[in-house]
């Protein structure tokens, strides 16, 4: 089966630090891989270079074919990328931040379709923004914006959804909410990569690539051995992975 | 009536038009010879004269500068994602004014009531000023991201750019009477020659700030969102620059440094509805249209029958409202990195 995404020999620079060097990494169509290491472990870096959005050495295939190849709306129809909050877009509202998710699917300054009101509506409705959707992201708690921002990325009904540090801001009922969303984007056949501090979190996941210093440590199944034994190598042993109620828990190791 | 105006653009846009008519006939009456002239327009040849070749064109050249300045003000907040984004602000106004000031110098003739040609010819060296000051700007601000950064690249090129108008004045010293009333901002010239030249900058520079819209409401998300939304942003972005520096050039070429408008103008239409770039670009037309022509009734009236210019009266408002809009924003945005 043909890879959602398949990067090899990335190098990435931001201004004048090799951030990645070398790295090669599959991502499989149709599970969920986390991206997790320490800070400055370039995983933010990676996922920019795996949504096209950075300039770097090495490929990138998108669904096989190199991503320079694909035209960008056709791209943007295919890969839907979340980052950390970098716009303000304040005055913009709810149902109008949830709609800009659709424009790839748009001709330029044609009318939304009734199908894009639908995705639109589905993606708040999820994200359970929709009660929000006339006010303006100013009005919003950080929380709450993130909650539309994600669904901005949903409405984009993408193959591949990329997110970066999805949980900011969200309080933990959200985030169970968030993990039962991308569940079920899995289930539909969506491929989901999120890049997370929250280690536990991370562990949900089907796949777990674990980076440091601008490399793959590992990546493997996240209910494998060998992927806990990689976290706690790159966190200096001060995180343990333990099985709690039958699932798999980050805790810090106190000195 | 607010709740109801900010669901409803349509309703302001409407309104901004039947003040703007309602404001023109205001200015066609607002003069020395007050009312009679316009009772005896039919009559008496010089009634008709002062109220169609000096009243009306200045009140639709103040309505048309406006428009300019307030779709250049929408564009550059749109386009720097920063709320005190403004022609005059960057720079464009201050370059804009050189361009004129360098052209008038070269042609030897005044910057207001010249001929047609000369017109167009001080416009397109305004339009030149005013994007080299812009990118200028952006040099010196290494990019749109930090606010302050970029506000302060602004203030120092127009300064610079300013200074570099003085010493051409100086080397010119016969235009320095009439660039006198250029440099305050004064739509008391404006013919209706002026006025078509603005009229049809006003035109192609909302055409095209109207159709790149869309990249307008992805970049307020931040530019690697507008990117993975397949959007275009690089080179419409040059070409929204190239709008801002055209709306500022052509109404800076004909009524010289009016402040404030470009700043204020989408500030007063997002405080009254919620609308994206593209209905956002028309409104702030209509309402910087509409402000300035109340600023240049105002100017006509305030000292009757001397007259202010309506560059210092909208530089003590604006200058006003632009302190009051810095102590209200949340010192994150107007102090920091966005």
């Amino acid at each position: 089966m043909t890879p959602a995404l398949n990067a090899q020999g990335i190098g990435a620079r931001l201004g004048r630090t090799q951030v990645l060097q070398g790295l090669d990494l599959q991502i499989e169509a149709g599970r969920w891989t986390s991206i997790v290491g320490p800070n400055g472990a370039g995983k933010s870096t990676l996922l920019k270079v795996l949504a096209g959005l950075l300039a770097h050495s090495g490929v990138v295939h998108l669904q096989g074919q190199p991503m320079a190849a694909w035209p960008a709306r056709q791209r943007a129809q295919q890969l839907a990328w979340l980052g950390q909050s970098e716009g303000a877009g304040d005055d913009l509202t709810v149902w109008d931040v949830a709609l800009l998710g659709r424009l790839p699917h748009q001709a330029w300054l044609s009318k939304p379709s009734a199908q894009d009101y639908a995705e639109v509506e589905r993606a708040l409705r999820q994200t359970q923004a929709w009660d929000w959707r006339e006010r303006t992201l100013g009005e919003l708690s950080g929380g709450e914006r993130q909650r539309v921002l994600l669904a901005r990325a949903l409405s984009v009904k993408a193959a591949v959804l990329l997110m970066d540090e999805p949980l900011v801001n969200l309080d933990p009922p959200h985030q169970a909410d968030w993990l039962q969303i991308v569940r079920k984007l899995v289930a539909e056949g969506t491929t989901v990569v999120s890049v997370l501090h929250e280690i536990t979190m991370a562990l949900h996941a089907d796949t777990v690539v674990v980076m440091a210093g601008g490399r793959i440590c590992h990546q493997g199944p996240s209910a494998s051995p060998a992927c806990h034994r990689a976290l706690e190598q790159v966190f200096d042993k001060r995180i343990a992975i333990h099985a709690v109620s039958g699932q798999w828990v980050s805790l810090a190791c106190t000195p | 009536m607010n709740q109801w105006l900010r669901q409803r653009p349509l309703a302001l846009a409407a309104g901004l038009v039947l003040l703007s008519f309602f404001l023109m006939a205001l200015g066609a009456c607002v003069g020395s010879t007050g009312l009679q002239s316009v009772r005896e327009v039919w009559s008496d040849a010089v009634s008709q004269q002062i109220v169609w070749d000096i009243r009306l064109p200045r009140s639709a050249g103040a309505w048309a500068c406006g428009a300019l300045l307030g779709l250049a003000g929408a564009v550059a907040q749109g386009l720097f994602r920063n709320p005190l984004a403004d022609p005059y602000l960057l720079g464009s106004a201050a370059g804009a004014s050189l361009g004129v000031c360098v052209a008038l110098a070269l042609l030897g003739a005044s910057p207001v009531a010249a001929p047609w040609l000369l017109q167009l010819g001080t416009t397109g060296a305004a339009f030149v000023g005013a994007t080299a000051a812009v990118l200028l700007t952006l040099t010196l601000a290494r990019g749109v991201q930090q606010t302050l950064r970029l506000l302060l690249a602004g203030v120092v090129v127009g300064v610079v750019l300013g200074a570099a108008s003085s010493l051409v004045l100086l080397a010119q010293p016969q235009l320095m009477q009439a660039m006198q009333g250029f440099m305050l901002g004064t739509t008391a010239l404006v013919d209706w020659s002026a006025c078509v030249l603005m009229l049809g900058g006003w035109s192609f520079c909302m055409v095209v700030a109207w159709t790149l819209s869309p990249v307008l409401d992805g970049l307020s998300l931040g530019e690697n969102t507008a990117l993975s939304l397949g959007l275009p942003v690089a080179p419409i972005r040059i070409a929204l620059v190239l709008v801002l520096a055209l709306a500022t050039g052509t109404a800076v070429a004909h009524t010289g440094l009016i402040a404030f408008v470009g700043l204020a103008a989408p500030h007063l239409v997002r405080a009254l509805v919620r609308a994206g770039h593209a209905r956002l670009v028309l409104l702030s037309s209509l309402m910087g249209g509409a402000l300035l022509m109340g600023a240049d009734l105002l100017a006509r009236s305030l000292l009757a029958p001397q007259e202010l210019p309506v560059g210092v009266l909208t530089a003590v408002l604006g200058g006003g409202y632009l302190l009051w809009l810095m102590h209200r924003q949340n010192p994150v945005v107007v102090g920091a990195k966005p």
